[in-house]
């Protein structure tokens, strides 16, 4: 295939497919129960230096419990695939983060995040690398499907392909230009979900996001869930069912685990607190203040759970519409 | 100096709204497009289908969304998938209009949300692409909504985040972008412009009204083509404002 440009970001991650495929045979497929505090599923399977994903992103169905957690034991020099808002701030606010394969991060209505601004205009982080939105997502996609890239028609033509580590070739059909995006498999996805059973088997209401595509695309998984069900529950929906339990290495009951961000049909966002993280976040000493407060200063999710407050987050439950509203 | 019956952003919603036709798709991003898209709903376009980059399809916008992925953007719609189902949906040629903004545009409408300076030695990190690329990318016609001044509108963007008409006729699909597709308005604080159709060029159809021509080439970093006849836009009427006051954005989020 002919190459006619050649993104100058440098490829992170080289996709090894034959190494994902002989993991992906290792791995259990006995149903056994996988249920773990956030602290032991980030100590085992995080390390530091890992090449790790989040999804949804920071707002919304965001798996915040076990971003805490991250920054809680301090895992740094870690590689991430950002599109994020609160989780990737508060790795970034921690100056845990080494690289990036970045396509946004952002605090959304409320502007430029000022966590990444600190960060990678000094340099502490390293490496950003570009990409479009889909872009991110079908490198997902792409290790998802086992094959090293798949072509795309997006990011053509501009400075978001140069800085990128995606090359234009002739597609050797048609003879026209085609963006290459090569697969991205992760040391570590970690996705917040609305239930799963003890082994991992997972369902999500509302969009999806680009869950199915990152959980495939994970050598190791860890799934919080705002609520544990019994298997027998999954198997009375099992077209419900977006991550099936042998991709999963942890399962962490999480309730509240997307606050301050919002899950469909069982709390809202939490404007209050996510207004306090922006504010803070404006300066280091804010930001370093807020961790101390929220993270460090708390043993796990459930003091941090009560740090916010019962009544609070029962309000965020009450917020809710019905799903005929 | 009377005082003007409505704000800048009130403005940018009510004419990029307009912008808005019934029955055809849009690719909506946070902020001034969720308020324009609601209110086109509440006004002239009630089968607007909305698309939201994380999955929501023709949501129903009765109250505003704050984020792309929130549950509003799913609110009585018709289908909520992924972000794959919905680039790739743009990509089969299936959304008629795209909504962007940035930092910077250039006279092909190219748009920078990526950094100001140098890439490995930025001035300002900005958050990058997003979805701004995909839709830049693959929708039919994308309307950016900016503010107007020399800061915003240069000659050359610092970093080509998401494509415009590049670098000019053909530029595009040179560089294997889908034919026909590419910018087709922009709205901004002082004007409405559009494209030159034979040299791709940013051209200004519509000055705001009560801005004079003068003041809009003043704000602007790069020579505008200035067609014979150029239009006045109407203001925000009193039921627009209510509608967009009262029912879109009751809480005052944005306005």
């Amino acid at each position: 295939m002919e190459i006619l440009e050649e993104g100058l970001g440098e490829l992170i991650r080289p996709p090894d497919l034959n190494a994902f495929r002989e993991a992906n045979r290792a791995k259990p497929k006995a149903m056994v129960d996988k249920r773990m505090s956030e602290a032991e599923a980030v100590q085992r399977f995080i390390h530091p230096g890992d090449y790790i994903g989040t999804e949804l992103y920071g707002t919304v169905r965001c798996p915040m419990s076990l971003v805490n957690e991250i920054v809680r034991q301090g895992i740094g020099d870690l590689r991430v695939a950002g599109q994020g808002v609160l989780e990737l701030d508060m790795l970034l606010a921690a100056s845990l983060v080494k690289a990036l394969d970045i396509t946004y991060i952002g605090l959304e209505v409320y502007g430029v995040s000022n966590c990444l601004r600190r960060e990678v205009e000094s340099g502490r982080v390293e490496t950003c690398v570009e990409w479009s939105n889909a872009g991110i997502a079908w490198r997902f996609k792409a290790a998802a499907m086992g094959v090293p890239f798949i072509p795309v028609r997006s990011m053509l033509g501009t400075d978001t392909l140069k800085y990128s580590a995606a090359k234009v070739a002739r597609d050797p059909f048609t003879g026209d230009p085609v963006c290459l995006i090569p697969a991205l498999i992760l040391d570590v996805g970690l996705i917040h979900v609305h239930r799963a059973d003890k082994y991992g088997n997972a369902q999500i209401d509302g969009i999806s996001g680009f869950s199915a595509e990152l959980a495939r695309a994970s050598k190791r998984l860890i799934i919080s869930a705002e609520e544990i069900i019994p298997n027998e529950e999954i198997r009375k929906r099992p077209q419900d069912t977006i991550i099936p339990y042998y991709l999963v290495d942890a399962v962490v009951e999480a309730p509240f685990g997307s606050h301050p961000g919002e899950m469909c049909y069982v709390y809202e966002r939490d404007e209050e607190q996510i207004k306090e993280w922006v504010e803070a976040s404006k300066t280091p000493e804010g930001a370093q203040a807020y961790l101390d407060k929220y993270i460090y200063g708390v043993h796990d999710h459930h003091e941090y759970l009560d740090r916010i407050g019962k009544e609070r987050l029962e309000r965020l439950r009450a917020m809710v519409p019905g799903r005929d509203a | 100096m009377m005082e003007s019956p409505y704000n800048a952003t009130e403005l940018l919603i009510c004419t990029a709204a307009r912008l808005m036709e019934d029955n055809t798709t849009a690719f909506i991003g946070t902020g001034i497009p969720m308020l324009a898209a609601s209110l086109a709903q509440k006004m002239h376009a009630p089968n607007l289908v909305t698309i939201f980059e994380f999955g929501g399809t023709g949501a129903i916008l009765e109250s505003l969304p704050l984020a792309v992925g929130e549950r509003r953007t799913f609110h009585r719609a018709v289908a909520a998938s992924g972000i794959c189902d919905i680039i790739e949906t743009a990509q089969r040629g299936f959304v008629e209009y795209g909504f962007l903004g940035g930092a910077q545009i250039d006279p092909y409408g190219n748009l920078n949300s990526t950094v100001i300076g140098d890439h490995s030695h930025p001035k300002v990190r900005l958050p990058g692409s997003g979805g701004g690329n995909d839709v830049g990318s693959h929708c039919w016609r994308t309307i950016a909504i900016m503010r107007h001044d020399r800061r915003r509108f240069v000659e050359k963007v610092d970093f080509i985040t998401t494509p415009g008409y590049l670098t000019g006729p053909g530029a595009r699909e040179a560089a294997g972008l889908p034919p026909g597709t590419g910018p087709y308005r922009v709205v901004t604080t002082l004007a409405v412009l559009g494209y030159d159709e034979d040299t791709k060029r940013m051209k200004l159809l519509a000055t705001q009204p009560g801005v004079s021509v003068e003041e809009v080439l003043e704000n602007t970093g790069f020579e505008l083509l200035l067609p014979e006849r150029i239009e006045q836009s109407q203001p925000p009427t009193e039921e627009e404002l209510r509608i967009l006051r009262d029912e879109v954005d009751h809480d005052r989020l944005y306005i």
